[in-house]
């Protein structure tokens, strides 16, 4: 059984949300990687158990156009024969798929975080709702099953052995009703870009007190290795950007360690930063919702506790 | 420009989600609703549109009676029409509800349909795209930034670090996500204006989809209460060792 999957890159190399749908697309069949790219990360890919590669180079397809992307992956699908078409749950995942899912007619469901054939044209999955607060168990009875991987949720992990893996450059007929809708796009703006993919995230809230506030949370997190993000009452308030947002609202976080100052945890938060890999906690009140989601807590003023973190890391 | 807003009536959610015994909802019995940050940006972005170019804002939504709270909230922030797709308890999916608003949309000359993202409760993260594949429309997603003028919107997003632009031509089908705006407050006139207002009624067509919902659960959390590495400054060197343990201390 052949198994369709969207892997999108960053770099050159396939985006940690892929390779996570690339692992739950492995437990469906062999999985066909489709990339609109001019060059495959064959080793990588290959490790994770993918062993075809359909390559739409830029000279057959410019820039990103959601429904022709859609339109390859319908045709790919039929001339594969493949049983389920999948994507990560990212912006461009999610939207990709359901213009897949308007142009076959077929359901889509999003933001899985488990997938099991049930015989025939039947699933079982368990999917997001309330961005992760709550699961969904669900039944999809479908000719070919159309869904997307929650980014935050299921971990990749490289296949037991590594396939070996054929590269074939495709070459899509589009129509121009395709391509409309499409990207121009420029570099943007620093700060927040990377909030999705960081390693260490310091998080600040409304314990922050204000935008001067965050001076001492940018450099520890430049100490770090990281990006701040904030609470949605940050962003509500116009200390920070929007785009540093996280949360039910803003980005999905799966760092491996989430420092959270001065944010008291209400639910939307705690459904972008669950999927980090560690939470320590700096909060002025022990019985804050976020200590219960947390690892570590430092109890305590972040406005004198972070200094005395930087100046100790800086004296390592 | 005529604009029509779609919302959806959730449950607002503060400290905890509860699932009723039956697994089949969420337990509403201590909260209020609300509609999701998303598109009170949409109803916002609606209204200042209109303010600057003319035109009015319809705003829809598919749910229960109860909804008109949500309707009447919007009309308070200016929106000036208002439609009920009058729903019988049953829960639609995106492939009914998109064809639900499409039928509306037909019924009057739109220029432009604003949703939010994704529902705050189902994100299904398509009914935006199905109702532009049912209308022949262009749609653009998840949009932080939109520039209007007689021939097309120009809607930018950013990406991975990089910014996208889409030009694309009316009527179109928008939907955006917190950030694109700063919504306003509603007055005093908005509220008894919207208190007077008529809902335009209709009930919607309910089909069943091939994504069929079994039970709602709440996840099992992997963390449990953390442990105090102490107060204060006095706290730090513990924490420092612990930062040394995860191993992110280059």
């Amino acid at each position: 059984m052949t198994v369709l999957t969207l892997v999108e890159l960053d770099g050159a190399e396939p985006a940690d949300a892929s390779l996570r749908a690339v692992t739950l697309a492995r437990s469906l069949g062999d999985v066909n990687a489709v990339l609109f790219a001019d060059a495959a990360p064959r080793d990588t890919l290959a490790r994770y158990g993918v062993t075809d590669v359909f390559l739409i180079e830029r000279s057959a397809l410019e820039g990103y156009a959601p429904q022709a992307w859609a339109r390859v992956l319908a045709g790919l699908a039929a001339e594969t024969g493949a049983t389920a078409v999948l994507a990560a749950g990212t912006d461009r995942g999610n939207e990709v798929l359901a213009h897949l899912g308007a142009i076959t007619g077929l359901p889509m469901a999003a933001n899985c975080t488990l997938v099991t054939p049930d015989g025939g044209k039947t699933h079982r999955l368990v999917r997001h709702r309330w961005a992760g607060l709550l699961l969904e168990d669900a039944v999809m009875e479908a000719p070919v099953a159309l869904f997307t991987v929650a980014t935050d949720s299921v971990a990749s992990v490289s296949a037991a052995t590594p396939a070996a893996i054929q590269v074939h450059v495709h070459k899509p007929e589009l129509a121009e009703a395709d391509l409309v809708v499409r990207a121009v796009e420029s570099p943007a703006g620093a700060g927040g870009a990377s909030l999705a993919t960081a390693r260490v995230v310091v998080g600040g809230g409304r314990g922050v007190g204000g935008p001067e506030g965050f001076a001492a949370l940018e450099e520890l997190a430049e100490l770090l290795g990281g990006v701040v993000g904030v609470s949605r009452v940050v962003t509500s308030e116009g200390w920070r950007p929007h785009k540093q947002q996280v949360g039910q609202t803003g980005t999905k976080i799966t760092p491996e360690l989430y420092l959270a100052c001065g944010i008291s945890g209400a639910i939307q938060h705690i459904a972008g930063c669950a999927g980090a890999k560690h939470i320590i906690a700096i909060n002025t009140d022990p019985g804050a919702p976020i200590l219960a989601h947390a690892d570590y807590a430092v109890v305590g003023d972040l406005h004198q506790i972070i200094p005395a973190l930087v100046e100790a890391l800086r004296a390592r | 420009m005529e604009i029509l807003v779609c919302i959806k009536r959730v449950p607002t959610v503060g400290g905890k989600i509860t699932v009723t015994p039956d697994g089949q909802e969420i337990d509403i019995r201590a909260s209020g609703f609300s509609i999701s940050p998303h598109e009170e940006c949409a109803v916002e972005e609606a209204v200042q549109i209109t303010e600057r170019a003319g035109g009015s804002v319809s705003v829809l939504t598919l749910g229960p009676e109860a909804a008109i709270e949500q309707l009447r909230g919007a009309l308070a922030l200016g929106a000036h029409r208002a439609v009920l797709l009058e729903t019988d308890g049953r829960e639609f999916g995106p492939i009914a509800t998109a064809a639900a608003i499409a039928a509306e949309v037909r019924a009057r000359p739109y220029d432009l349909v604003l949703l939010g993202n994704e529902a705050a409760d189902t994100g299904d993260y398509q009914v935006g795209v199905r109702l532009a594949h049912e209308l022949g429309w262009p749609v653009a997603t998840g949009i932080k930034n939109l520039s209007v003028s007689s021939e097309g919107v120009v809607a930018r997003r950013e990406y991975r670090g990089v910014e996208e632009a889409y030009s694309l031509p009316l009527p179109a089908v928008v939907t955006v996500k917190e950030g694109i705006n700063l919504p306003r407050y509603p007055s005093l006139p908005g509220r008894l204006r919207a208190k007077r207002a008529a809902v335009d009624r209709s009930v919607p067509h309910w089909a069943a989809e091939g994504l069929r919902k079994e039970a709602l659960r709440v996840p099992e959390s992997s963390k449990h209460q953390a442990e105090v590495l102490g107060n204060g400054v006095d706290a730090v060197p513990g924490l420092v060792r612990v930062l040394e343990e995860m191993g992110v201390l280059s």
